[in-house]
This record gives structure tokens, sequence and C-alpha cells, in this order.
């Protein structure tokens, strides 16, 4: 993985006393809150419901297991031992004191890591695919191009006061595993005219209050031009992107208002000006940033089937929670954060020690965070795969749901954030309460709920195949419900069903569409294929056609 | 009360005068706003002051381009904390119109932003009256960078410092 230079360390040290010498005036009265607002919100801290909230970077998803022993650390030290995993691959935690956040950061630092633009309008966190570098169907690895891609926006001078937030994902593989057509920029690795190497670029997707998936502003895009490319699609944003309307302030609204023809062509014109100034990345910097990314030590091992003759709890986590690996005799294995009755994507201090100690022993000491709130070891040996799963299971680490019904994506909703209308871990414990019954769930297949706790969509409900959003009615707590949305290389957004639900009915209402689906699937075909091919209408009847037991 | 500023990291006395403040000082340099220059371009030539340009955050580079000579100083006015347009308009002068004179950060302006400023290009800084003294340390708050900048003093030896070597 990227291992901090000297730049990068000077850089985030004098970021900690900087956020020191800000957090101070502020305790001083020197900084009105408003003032000190501005400042923190570039630093990942949002003042919540209960107490600060730290949001902490980790790029692309990319975590050294020293990096990881920090975050329990400081879970322990400064938190109350959890952390929350988030679907943009970073971590939130939930209780830090205002007075000890840059300490907090002195920790990260030394560990080279930092919360520098996980908040605010500006370039946040860049994300990618959790399966980069090991995934058989990939064109090229990602990471490189996500730390360039990070280095150029971290502390951009031009770029720091955005109308609003800009998330870019890279993707490397044809099958979109980072949402990046849900991203205000997406970054694909493609194959041009002469079969080389470049990029597709996309822009104007998002979530939130008004969901839209990404336009293609280029086609192919020759590798070196990216940053100049970047900094022309942020030019015209920064410059052209509505400033008095907080809800109108995203890319997305931009691109539709012009239309994907003209923000094509002003991103051009733009790019034109600046495409041979000094931004290029030329082939030896690509090469040591490739140098950063280098396979480990794999071992020449045969493929093998871990899972014959073992017993069926082996056999039913080797299926759902492990997948391919382009390497022979390996396999990558996910740690699902979403065990019944824990809220999903939370893992605890002594989780987060134990995991380490593992992908020490098994997965050459790096741990990955997926944007479906799980971890996962890139490279363990098949043939070890079972005492692995032993030693999950016996720390809760190995529910067997990865890629099913309750798999579930999950914002803290009410129960952490101010933003939220309605709580989202106490559905996603009532759902998993609802479906307990393992035959049940792999008998439904590959099917995803993601949910909001209000329309900032941060569990990403519109592209759930599953959307359940909280909305508040009169003081209480009521969910909207969608079906048909994906987050895939095929991203669609779902179709509401009809009225919100109040949370005791939303077990009830999922219940009610997967029997529809289970009635009328053809063989072999999706959960959201089937709502594709039927569209709403029959679920919706089937959801409403009775009332609920209150 | 006489105007500080913050001009290539002194404290300086303003010598600029806006409209408003100028009836009593005719002789003084003025900056005129870009509505009040393309009106009436000849009635402030007349005045034989230097004479710069004050842009709104909407207002863009491309309209005073072909009257970039007349100009000695532009300035680009932040018209609240989250306003990022004039980082951009700092940029474009320098970089697509070469303008070597004063670029001038004023309206809401304070020592967090400097170092961005700074890198962009502007070179004086009109801040609260009482932040003028401490703001300067804002400088020196990074020493390194991964962008190329407009800075002089950053600038040449940080070129195209993404993926630089380790060292």
């Amino acid at each position: 993985m990227y291992r901090y230079d000297l730049t990068d360390k000077t850089l985030v040290r004098q970021r900690v006393a900087q956020f020191r010498d800000q957090t101070q005036r502020f305790l001083s009265g020197a900084l009105s809150e408003d003032e000190f607002k501005l400042l923190r919100l570039r630093n990942g801290l949002y003042i919540q419901r209960h107490a600060p909230m730290l949001r902490v970077a980790i790029p692309y998803g990319l975590l050294s297991t020293r990096q990881l022993r920090a975050l329990a650390k400081i879970a322990r030290d400064y938190d109350r031992r959890y952390g929350h995993f988030t679907t943009r691959q970073n971590i939130q935690f939930n209780w830090p004191k205002l007075e000890q956040v840059p300490d907090i950061l002195e920790e990260l630092a030394e560990v080279e890591m930092h919360a520098i633009q996980t908040s605010g309008n500006c370039i946040r966190n860049i994300t990618s695919d959790h399966l980069a570098g090991i995934t058989p169907d990939e064109l090229e690895d990602p990471r490189p191009w996500c730390e360039i891609i990070r280095q150029w926006s971290t502390f951009h001078p031009e770029f720091t006061y955005l109308p609003r937030k800009f998330k870019i994902a890279v993707t490397g593989a044809p099958q979109d595993r980072a949402a990046s057509l849900v991203h205000d920029v997406g970054v694909h690795i493609v194959r041009g005219p002469n079969g080389e190497l470049g990029f597709e670029i996309l822009a104007g997707g998002g979530l939130g209050r008004t969901p839209i998936i990404g336009e293609v502003v280029r086609e192919f895009l020759p590798r070196e031009h990216l940053l100049s490319y970047l900094t022309a699609v942020l030019r015209v944003y920064n410059l052209e992107g509505r400033r008095d309307n907080l809800t109108k302030a995203r890319i997305k609204i931009l691109v539709r208002s012009l239309g994907i023809k003209e923000f094509k062509r002003r991103v051009e014109a733009e790019w034109q000006l600046i495409r041979e100034e000094g931004l290029r990345v030329d082939e030896a910097q690509i090469a040591r940033m490739q140098s950063h990314f280098q396979p480990p030590p794999y071992r020449a091992l045969p493929n093998i089937a871990p899972d014959s003759g073992r017993e069926a709890a082996f056999r039913a986590w080797y299926r759902y929670n492990t997948t391919a690996h382009k390497v022979a005799g390996y396999r990558a294995i996910f740690i699902s954060l979403k065990k019944p009755g824990v809220p999903p994507g939370d893992a605890t201090d002594t989780q987060m020690d134990l995991i380490a100690d593992l992908a020490d022993r098994y997965s050459f000491g790096e741990v990955r965070v997926t944007h479906t709130q799980n971890l996962l070891l890139a490279d363990v040996e098949q043939g070890r795969a079972y005492e692995l799963w032993q030693q999950l299971d016996r720390a809760g680490l190995a529910t067997p749901n990865i890629g099913t019904l309750t798999d579930i994506i999950c914002c803290p909703g009410l129960d952490f954030c101010s933003l939220a209308n309605a709580g989202s871990i106490d559905v996603a414990k009532l759902i998993n309460e609802r479906f307990d019954d393992y035959d049940y769930i792999y008998d439904l297949g590959e099917i995803d709920i993601k949910m909001s706790g209000c329309m900032n969509a941060c569990g990403h409900h519109h592209v759930g195949n599953i959307g359940i959003l909280g909305v508040d009615k009169g003081g209480e707590e009521w969910y909207q419900i969608t079906i048909g949305g994906a987050a895939g290389a095929d991203a669609s957004l779902g179709t509401v069903i009809g009225p919100s639900v109040p949370k005791a009915q939303v077990a009830e209402t999922i219940e009610r569409l997967l029997e529809v689906y289970v009635e009328q699937r053809g063989s072999e075909e999706r959960f959201l294929d089937t709502v594709r091919r039927l569209g709403v209408k029959p679920f919706k009847e089937r959801a409403y056609a009775a009332p609920i037991a209150a | 009360m006489p105007r500080r500023l913050l001009r290539n990291a002194e404290i300086v006395v303003d010598e600029w005068r806006y409209i408003a403040e100028a009836a009593a000082d005719t002789a003084a340099p003025l900056i005129v706003t870009l509505t009040q220059w393309q009106l009436e371009p000849d009635i402030w030539l007349a005045r034989g002051t230097p004479l710069g340009v004050v842009l709104s955050p909407a207002d863009r580079v491309e309209q005073i381009a072909a009257d970039l000579g007349v100009f000695t100083l532009i300035a680009a006015q932040f018209s609240g904390p989250g306003e990022g347009r004039g980082y951009t308009q700092a940029r474009q002068l320098r970089e697509q119109w070469n303008f070597t004179g004063e670029l001038r950060a004023t309206g809401y302006v304070r020592r967090d932003q400097l170092f961005f400023m700074a890198r962009c290009g502007f070179n004086s800084f009109e801040l609260p009256d009482s932040d003028i003294d401490d703001a300067r340390e804002a400088f020196a708050t990074f020493t390194a960078a991964y962008q190329p900048s407009n800075d002089a003093g950053l600038a040449l030896k940080l070129r195209n410092t993404v993926a630089a070597p380790s060292a």
C-alpha cells in the first residue's frame, strides 16, 4: 500500500498543529462558533446529537493492520470502544471530546492517517473497488490512480470552498463495486481506440434529495491528462455551480440544468486552456505510484475446495462470505459487520484488534473497508480459510450474510446524527429479527437493502434493491420504501411503492414484497430483475392489500 | 482611519481607495467595480491615477481580459465564508491572462484562508484590522503542498509534486 513520504508526513503533522491552534482559538473565544464550524468541517468534525462526531479518512478503504490497531486504540481511549464504518469506506467515532480531537489527530498522524476533507464543501475521500488489485475481471488496479487523485485533491488551494461537497470514485473493472454512477465524478479505467489504458469520465451522479445517475463527460481520456481534466471539471463547477441554494448546489444540478452536452463543451473548453500546463502525470510518476501497490508475495498454490466435507455452517459462510481471487489458491474473505442486533458497520475495539491480528496471520497485514460497510481480508490462502473462519466465528464476525437480505447498508440515523428524521439502526434490528431463517434468506439470493434516516441519503437508499428512507411525520418516525434500485454498472434509482409506513410495519411490508418475488420469479432471476420485469405494480398491490396489525 | 492590509506578507497602509472613499482623495489610486468600469471607462481613465477593478464572485475574468493593461490592481470580492469563486478567478488571472499586478482578496478574508489564497496567486489581503498582526503566521502553516501554485515562495520547487519520490 501507499507509504507516506516526507511531503505527506510534513503536511499531516502541520495539519494537526493548525487544527490544534484553531481549536484553541475557538475554546478561548477568539473564533466564533460559526467561524470554527467552517474550519472543523474541513477536518471531519461534526457537532452531533450527543457529542462531536469525528470522521477519519480511509483512502480508498485500504488499511494496514498498524492503522487498524490505531483506530481500535482511539475507540478505546477517546470513544465508547467502537467505531462505525461508512459507505464511503471511512470510519466515524461518535463520542470524542472536542478538546481531545487534536490529540486523536496526532495519534492518527503517527500511523499516516488524518481526517482532512472528510466533511465540508471540498473534495472528499477518494473511494474505489474493494476488490481492487485482486479481482479477475480488472483492467488495471485503480488504487495508484486513487492515490494520485488523493494527493492532488488534498488542500487543493482552488477547490477548498466549492459550492458543495464533491465525491470521486475510481474503478478498474467492468463491474462497478464503488457506486461510481452516483458520485459527483466517476473515473473508470477503460481501453482506448488502440488498446491503451485511459479513463472514461462521468459527472453529475448523486443521491440525496435529487438522486441522479451520472452521465459520460468523456468517453476516453489519455491517462496523463487525468488531473488536468479533473481540474477543468472542478473549475467549471466552482464557477458555475449554484451557491444560493444548498439543496441545488451539487454538480448534478449544474449538469442537469446545462445538459450534459453543454456541460461537456464548457469542460472541454477549459481543459484545452490548461491541458499542457504542469499537471501532466508522466509515465515515471505512474510507475512510481504503481510500485506502492505491488502484489504481496503469493505462494504457488493450486485451487482447492476447502468447503468439501466440512460442516454446513462453514460451507454457507464460504459460499457467501468469500469471493474469487485472480491468483490460484487464494480467496478474498469478507468479515460481515452485519450481525443481527449489532448496528450495521459497527466494530468494537477488541474486534478491530482481533481482525488486525488475523490480517497479519492470514492476509499480508492489510484490511479493506467495503462501501457496503463490511471488512475484507483480500489475500487468504484457500487452505487456511477453515481455521480463519473458526476464529472469526468465535468473535461473532462470521455472520454468513454477505450480499443477502440482512447485509443491510445503513446510516447512523436518528440515534446519532443531528440531520436524521428517523432511526435506522433499530429498523435494521427489526428486519433482522423478522428474517432470521437462513434457508429463506439464501433462497432469496442476491438482494440488498439500503436505508437512510433522512433525505441526505448516507445509506444510499435510492440505489438499494429495496430502499428505506426515514421521514418525520408529525413527530413520528415513518418509512418510505422503494424497490428496483441498483448501484452497480447497471445502476438505477428505485421507485417508491406507495405511502410511507410506521416503523412497526416496515418488516412486514418487506416480507410482502419478498412474497411477490418468490411467487413470480423466473429461474435464477434476482429480486432486482423481477422488479425490472414486472414493474412496481404487483409489489405495491400486495404491500398495501391488507392492513398490517400494529 | 487609514486601512491596513497585508501585501507581499508585509503590513502596509493601503494607498488605494474604493469609489465610496475617493471623494476626498482625488489623487489616490482608485478601485472601481466591473460595472462602473464597463459603463464609463473614459471617466475613470481621465482621472489620471492608477486604476484597479474589483470583481464580484459572479463576474468572469474574461470580462476584463481586453482591459487588463489598464489595471495595476485587481481585487476579488469574497462575499461570505463559503465563497470560493475568487480562488478560480485568481488562478485564471495569473495563469491564463498573465496578470502580474497586485491581486487582492477583499470581503470575507480570514487568516485560515490565506495559505490557499496565496497559492492561487493573491498577494494582498484585506483582513479585519484586529486580525492583521497575527495573520502572517498563516503563510507558514504548511511548508509543503501537492499542487503547482502561483505563490512565488512555494511554487517552483513544488511544481508537480504529485507522487514525488520518497525523501
